[in-house]
């Protein structure tokens, strides 16, 4: 009865699959249904719109379990492996970059220190830089308080420029004569006419000051816009950033700008002097970058960034198995920074551990439970399941009363005399804490299936093994217990999967010493943000549990699982 | 074993009965012993003590006067206990005696091999009470932590332990102020809404996506039903800090972190699996030629659905949704990742609170919740048990 439903080859009266057997075997032509057609035919039909039925009814609880589950597991593992931030907000340093040998142990070429210049500015204005400084953070110490740093002190490099500018000429430092020379005059026009509603006229750099002057109208580009879509500010009335000027400065050292007869040429002819002149103070930007802080005269942060500035890294995975990149390939961390490996260690062994004693515990349980008559059973039963129906937070604050110092088993030692007053046992926030708590707490997931083996053990084995004249030892070990270990299998694999992956529990009683993996995902997520790393440390926690899973799936079924008996 | 088989039952000789009892009660006297100073004293006295009582049980005043013997070794108990330690006492002693009292009849008149088979050797018999104590070990460390948080749950200080007011039973040292707390705080009352309001919800949506499912995956031919089925069970094994880590950066990105639907979608995955499994495995014994038969009257598809087909799988489609309400009440984690402080749940507020260890409202909530599982608890089992019977029923 309890495979028709799931197994239609072993249904012997008619179905289609049998229907269709039949018509294979007959050969005296095809045979006909009603409606003319042949048999075959209109069976293969009925049984497409059943699978297509079946298809429907599936649909809407998959696509539901895929976009709110599979997705989400999806984009962390995606996660562990991406890292756009360094060239979203590097870019040109990246590019310049490329040809850098990092493994050289030199600073790399001046075109580096002006891209970077360039990135870090326009990074810093975006308040990008820090974020980017926490993600460097997380492999090279000290780059957090670089990049911090680096934000305030960026401006002092085109501050040299700006007041050369200015000296010369009050307009280099005003917001109209800026938008007049860079600015498309169409779009002057229609941003003048803006009244304030809706979204401003899009800037337009005038097309022969871009080919006149390039990093300027790059550099004033990006300015006017991010005033326009950030700030809502109107470019005709915001001072340019210097490093404008400073671009300024580039492309009149290196472009003629005699033939510019545009608005405001006499303006940049004299500007274009005055860089020409052999008073004109200039700041190289590696001396610029120095100044800021030494650490970027040393070559050490540009590895870095060269070795994270591939959009997908492995070195969230390196991280995670206590390795770093470094410029010779991956290698193992110091000593004393090997953390994840023993945590790993500790997890499984642990997992073990509370595995090992469900095992132990659960099975005189399960034995006694399918021995008993079916009534007391049943009572007994319920001991098992009130456990299992309890919020899992109660039985954590319950072991939490249980076994702190002024707890209940410490007191009722102590008042036995067994204890000291002063020398109170320290059963929690360590190893032994989250042991005896997790596996209470997962002890009926051990106890049910094994229970449902060992009922189907008929008990005449037992009694016939005796009356050949086993001992009671053996009758168990040979007779008995081979045939109640798939039991065993069963809920070994289901309480390892589970907790291996636990969180709460080793959260409250576990301290330091007894925490596991997830409590490291979890600081990684909300206290240290280091995402990636956490998202890297979920998908090897993952993929050891769908190892498992598999393993449980093909040795029990997943269609299987009993809850509650 | 057969009720057929009379094993009998025969006084035990007096040198069994008062080596027994004396083991047993130097066992006692041991704890007794070192609770008041001397272990070794309290060994001996245990011993010599219910030796004495089993010669004089057995040999003086046999089986006629059981009755009256046991009730008195209750009250010298009490009274013995209430000199010692006072109210406590008085209960540890009466306990004691009742028990000993019972036990010298027990050990003393044979009757523990009263249920066994006359053929098994002493060495079994003994073997088969030591596993039952054994097991029994076991159910109290199953049971015991979940009936330590009750009394606890009434205590008048802001402890998490026993004051000794508690257990001198002194009035004075109970209260229900943490439970007045509890439904009078804000800070809990909150989070008892919020969680009654996500539970229902999230359980109304995986119970209705989940029965349809499984009724699709019970049909006779399912393309790729291992996969399916193993994708709708992975959000019960896949560790929930993975599945909170992925639904943090997934819906950050659609903006449902912080939201209530949010937390819905999550615990409505998370419920899924245990409605497909036990709505399956009820599945598994529906008789189909019911629902053919329907049809064959001219029932059409949605009739059959709800006239034949639904109220004899209700009992697996309600238990599955109780599952999924439990899951969603008692999550906890992912709540942690994908909640706001607006949205905290009842479980989120117990989990601060023990990391916290602010109050023992934890403890009333506990208490509260305990008695919540066990009314879930009764009424999976009366539906499976209903389920059970229906299906005995079916033909085929």
């Amino acid at each position: 009865m309890t495979d028709a439903a799931t197994e239609p080859d072993k249904i012997t009266g008619p179905t289609p699959d049998n229907a269709l057997r039949a018509a294979d075997k007959a050969d005296s032509g095809p045979v006909l249904a009603a409606d003319g057609t042949p048999l075959k035919r209109s069976l293969n039909r009925a049984l497409r719109a059943q699978k297509l039925r079946a298809l429907m009814l599936i649909a809407p609880l998959l696509i539901f379990v895929l976009v709110s589950f599979i997705a989400p597991i999806g984009d962390m593992l995606f996660r562990s492996v991406e890292n756009q931030i360094v060239r979203d907000t590097l870019p040109r340093t990246v590019v310049a970059l490329a040809d850098y040998d990092a493994e050289s142990g030199e600073l790399p070429r001046d075109e580096v220190f002006e891209a970077a210049y360039y990135d870090v500015f326009f990074a810093a204005e975006r308040k990008e830089h820090t974020r980017l400084g926490s993600r460097l953070n997380y492999e090279q110490t000290g780059a957090s308080s670089l990049f911090r740093k680096s934000g305030r002190g960026i401006e002092d490099i085109g501050e040299v420029y700006l007041d050369q500018f200015e000296d010369l000429d009050e307009n280099w430092d005003e917001a109209r004569p800026w938008a007049e020379l860079m600015g498309d005059p169409d779009w002057i026009a229609a941003q003048e006419a803006w009244d304030g509603n809706g979204s401003m006229p899009e800037f337009e750099v005038r097309s022969d000051i871009s080919d006149l002057l390039p990093r300027t109208a790059e550099a004033y580009e990006i300015f006017a816009r991010f005033m326009q879509t950030e700030e809502g500010d109107s470019p005709l009335e915001e001072e340019p950033w210097s490093v404008v000027h400073t671009a300024l400065y580039q492309d009149l050292a290196e472009n003629d700008v005699s033939g510019y007869t545009g608005p405001r040429a006499d303006m940049l002819q004299a500007a274009d002097e005055l860089v020409a002149s052999p008073d004109f103070e200039t700041i190289a930007f590696r001396d610029g970058f120095e100044e800021i802080d030494e650490d970027w005269v040393a070559p050490e942060i540009w590895q870095t960034i060269k070795m994270y500035s591939p959009a997908y890294t492995s070195g969230y995975f390196l991280n995670s198995i206590d390795m770093q990149k470094t410029a010779e390939g991956p290698a193992l961390r110091d000593e004393d920074e090997r953390i994840y490996g023993l945590l790993f260690q500790r997890t499984m062994f642990m997992s073990l551990v509370i595995t090992f004693s469900c095992i132990l515990l659960g099975y005189p349980i399960a034995y006694l439970l399918s021995n008993l008559p079916a009534s007391k059973a049943n009572l007994l039963m319920i001991l098992v399941l009130l456990p299992f129906w309890t919020s899992l937070l109660v039985r954590t604050s319950a072991w939490k009363v249980m076994l702190q110092q002024q707890g209940v088993i410490n007191d009722v030692l102590v008042w036995l005399g067994m204890v000291a007053d002063d020398a109170r046992l320290t059963m929690i926030n360590n190893q032994f804490g989250t042991i005896v708590a997790m596996t209470h707490i997962l002890l009926p997931f051990m106890i049910l299936p094994m229970y449902s083996v060992m009922s189907t053990i008929p008990p005449s084995y037992v009694r016939a093994a005796k009356s050949l004249g086993a001992t009671n030892w053996t009758t168990f070990w040979r007779v008995y217990f081979p045939q109640s270990v798939p039991g065993i299998g069963a809920g070994s694999i289901l309480v390892f999967i589970l907790s291996i992956g636990y969180y709460i529990t080793p959260e409250i009683v576990g301290g330091t010493s007894g925490i596991f993996i997830s409590n490291r995902i979890a600081y990684h997520i909300s206290s240290s943000l280091n995402w990636g790393l956490a998202a890297a440390l979920g998908s090897i926690l993952l993929v050891v549990v769908l190892v498992l899973y598999w393993a449980y799936d093909r040795i029990v079924g997943i269609d299987n699982v009993k809850l509650g008996g | 074993m057969s009720e057929a088989i009379l094993t009998p039952i025969e006084k035990k000789p007096i040198g069994f009965t008062a080596g027994v009892l004396a083991a047993a009660g130097g066992f006692a006297g041991l704890f007794l012993g070192t609770a008041q100073g001397s272990g070794l004293l309290g060994v001996v006295i245990g011993a010599a003590l219910m030796a004495a009582l089993a010669f004089v049980a057995m040999e003086m005043l046999g089986e006629g006067l059981e009755k009256s013997l046991r009730w008195a070794m209750i009250a010298i108990g009490v009274v013995a206990g209430f000199l010692f330690n006072g109210i406590p006492g008085l209960i540890m002693g009466g306990l004691f005696g009742w028990f000993f009292g019972w036990f010298i009849y027990w050990v003393g008149m044979g009757r523990y091999r009263a249920h066994l088979v006359p053929y098994l050797t002493p060495g079994q018999v003994l073997w088969h009470y030591s596993f039952r104590v054994i097991c029994g070990a076991i159910f109290v460390f199953l049971i015991t932590p979940i009936i330590v948080v009750m009394p606890l749950s009434f205590n008048a200080e802001d402890f998490f332990t026993f004051t000794p007011e508690m257990l001198s039973f002194d009035p004075a040292g109970y209260s229900l102020k943490h439970y007045r707390d509890f439904l009078t705080n804000p800070e809990w009352t909150n989070a008892v809404k919020n969680s009654l309001m996500v539970a229902p919800v999230a359980t109304l949506i995986s119970v209705s996506l989940g029965t349809l499912a499984a009724i699709g995956l019970s049909q006779s031919h399912v393309p790729g039903k291992r996969a399916i089925m193993a994708i709708l069970i992975s959000p019960m094994i896949v560790p929930l800090i993975i599945s909170a880590t992925g639904m943090y950066f997934f819906y950050s990105k659609i903006g449902l972190v912080g939201t209530y639907w949010g937390i819905v979608l999550a615990h409505a995955v998370l419920g899924i699996p245990f409605v497909i499994i036990t709505v399956t495995a009820t599945l598994v014994g529906f008789d189909r030629s019911l629902t053919r038969a329907a049809a064959n009257m001219g029932a059409n598809p949605v009739t059959t659905f709800f006239k034949v087909q639904m109220p004899l799988i209700l009992p697996g489609v309600i238990s599955g949704g109780l599952f999924a309400f439990i899951t969603s009440f008692d999550e906890v984690v992912v709540v942690l990742f994908i909640g706001s402080a607006e949205l905290q749940t009842l479980p989120w507020q117990m989990f601060t609170g023990l990391r916290e260890q602010i109050s023992p409202t934890i403890l009333a909530a506990a208490t509260i919740l305990v008695a919540i599982s066990i009314c879930l608890l009764t009424s999976v089992e009366i539906l499976r048990r209903r389920s059970e019977r229906l299906r005995g029923m079916s033909p085929g």
